[in-house]
């Protein structure tokens, strides 16, 4: 379970890009978190990474409290994460096969346990047939999926993506939306972040929306709530995420 | 680390070193001519150490006394002087050993001659001891204590080939410090430049590793494999080079300056190389492994 309770970022600038924001994710869910541009989706994403350290609250992954993590155990913490970008971040040097196997050199797997995994993973994406193909051969989409086999390849318990669909186009969009909800239902905690009330709509899931660093709606699957209005929060500065 | 990890860092780390080809063999040509210079001037040394303990093994300082002095007196002397910690070994010369090997010196063949001498010792009054110091750069100092002995009459001892092995031996060494110390920073720099570019190339991939949960240790290895690298060349090149120039060196001084043969002995390649290799391997190890260990630090955050 992840438990984010009354927290606060504020950069060095003075900017709050959080403010006492309150969210709980379940065990196996899948969630989306909308919002424009600044409002501090993008700021959740990094506390949760751990790249970024809370000015106040509490954050609690798993029974982790990241305010209180000290920096040698990140990287373990990290290995129970899996992270999906817009920009994909493949290693273009390497072939399909590799950048997935990537993953696991990097935590130290044996080769025997890489040999096993990564074919089965690339199967599950549905890239068996181009693991011998370096980045610039796929198309978005596929590299997409690269990126998500890697995100996936250490059995991670959450799955984070950034804009994972930003890339692409609605086709390609649905698809790798598609391969995370497969994944979501595998038992993995998949949270999106997004902008893309097309993605959001279609997809039936449960929704953060977020405007100004503050937490404006939390529209279940079931209840269909629509998000609070704008002018119902606190007024604010905008800020860079 | 499992052996898979170790191999994958290793292979990481020449890959490092063949995208940087140009910055990598910049860098191991510093080092191979700080290791060269290193290694030339610890054979100069070695070899001028090597003079310099012959010279403080055979050259020795010879003192007389007083002409009025009795034998048990002199020795009186002798065993002040034998307390002096400067002093490695003595030996008295009595008056007729010194007409011994006066004789055996400069009267071969004319031992008739030299018979006409013999109711009249022409070295009486010639007692002395030859002493030998541990240290010759002392040497200096320990005459001016025999000579305000009193009952010394005189002080022989070798000024010049001693003071001028040890100050040369003394300015060889200075000099090395700090050409070497000049070298070492320049190498330093280089491969720390080296490795920054190589962390340049590889931002994306640093990144990458540190979400996925890769430890420093692990995001480090391959820029330690690659000064380490880097360092090890920087130190087998300049090994070879010495190997066959000590040779050539050794044979064009004995045979362009021949003079020297009698007071310089060189010492063979083979004993001091085992020596010099491990200093020079050490040294290259070091400057790499310490060079990309502290330049890798800050690119270790994200």
């Amino acid at each position: 379970m992840i438990e984010i309770s009354n927290v606060t970022k504020e950069y060095v600038e003075g900017n709050k890009a959080l403010r006492n924001v309150s969210i709980t994710i379940e065990d196996g869910e899948f969630v989306f978190i909308m919002g424009r541009n600044g409002s501090g989706k993008t700021t959740i994403f990094k506390l949760l990474l751990k790249e970024e350290e809370l000015t106040s609250g509490k954050i609690i992954v798993n029974d982790m409290n990241l305010g209180k993590m000290p920096r040698s155990y990140v990287p373990k913490y990290r290995r129970r994460l899996g992270v999906v970008f817009q920009d994909f971040r493949l290693l273009k040097d390497r072939n399909v096969y590799e950048n997935v196997a990537f993953a696991q050199r990097v935590v130290g797997a044996s080769n025997r346990r890489i040999r096993e995994s990564v074919p089965a993973m690339l199967q599950m994406v549905g890239l068996s047939s181009k693991y011998k193909m370096y980045p610039h051969q796929l198309s978005g989409g596929e590299q997409q999926r690269v990126a998500i086999a890697r995100a996936l390849i250490n059995r991670p318990e959450v799955l984070l993506a950034d804009e994972p669909t930003g890339n692409l186009d609605s086709h390609n969009a649905m698809e790798i939306m598609k391969l995370l909800e497969e994944i979501n239902e595998m038992g993995t905690t998949v949270i999106v972040v997004t902008h893309s009330h097309e993605i959001v709509e279609k997809m039936h899931k449960r929704v953060i929306y977020m405007e100004r660093g503050c937490v404006v709606g939390d529209e279940m699957e079931e209840d269909g709530l629509e998000p609070e209005e704008e002018g119902m929060t606190e007024g604010g500065e905008i800020y860079e995420d | 680390m499992r052996i898979s990890t170790f191999w994958y860092c290793v292979k990481q780390g020449v890959r490092n070193i063949c995208r940087n080809i140009w910055f990598s063999l910049a860098s191991v040509a510093t080092i191979a001519a700080c290791i060269f210079l290193f290694c030339m001037f610890f054979s100069i040394m070695v070899n001028v150490q090597h003079v310099v303990h012959l010279a403080e093994t055979t050259v020795g300082i010879t003192v007389f006394f007083d002409e009025d002095l009795n034998v048990g007196q002199i020795q009186a002397i002798g065993s002040e002087i034998a307390r002096r910690p400067e002093v490695a070994s003595m030996e008295f010369i009595s008056e007729e050993a010194a007409w011994e090997m006066m004789k055996e010196d400069y009267f071969e063949g004319l031992e008739e001659l030299a018979q006409g001498f013999e109711e009249d010792n022409p070295m009486a009054g010639s007692s002395s001891y030859q002493i030998f110091l541990n240290d010759i750069s002392k040497q200096d100092q320990f005459v001016a204590y025999l000579q305000d002995l009193n009952g010394v009459r005189r002080v022989n001892y070798s000024n010049s080939a001693a003071a001028g092995l040890t100050s040369f031996n003394t300015v060889v060494g200075l000099l090395s410090v700090v050409i070497i110390g000049v070298l070492l920073a320049v190498s330093v720099f280089l491969i720390s430049n080296t490795i920054n570019v190589t962390a340049a190339f590889r931002k994306n991939e640093n990144q990458i590793m540190r979400y996925i949960g890769a430890t420093n240790g692990m995001i480090r290895a391959p820029f330690v494999v690659e000064g380490v690298i880097i360092g090890l060349m920087g130190a087998i090149i300049p090994l070879a080079v010495m190997f066959y120039l000590y040779h050539q060196a050794i044979g064009y001084v004995e045979a362009r300056f021949q003079i020297l043969s009698g007071i310089f002995q060189f010492l063979p390649l083979e004993t001091i190389f085992p020596y010099m290799a491990a200093a020079a391997m050490l040294l290259g190890l070091g400057i790499g492994f310490f060079a990309s260990f502290f330049t890798i630090q800050k690119h270790l955050r994200v």
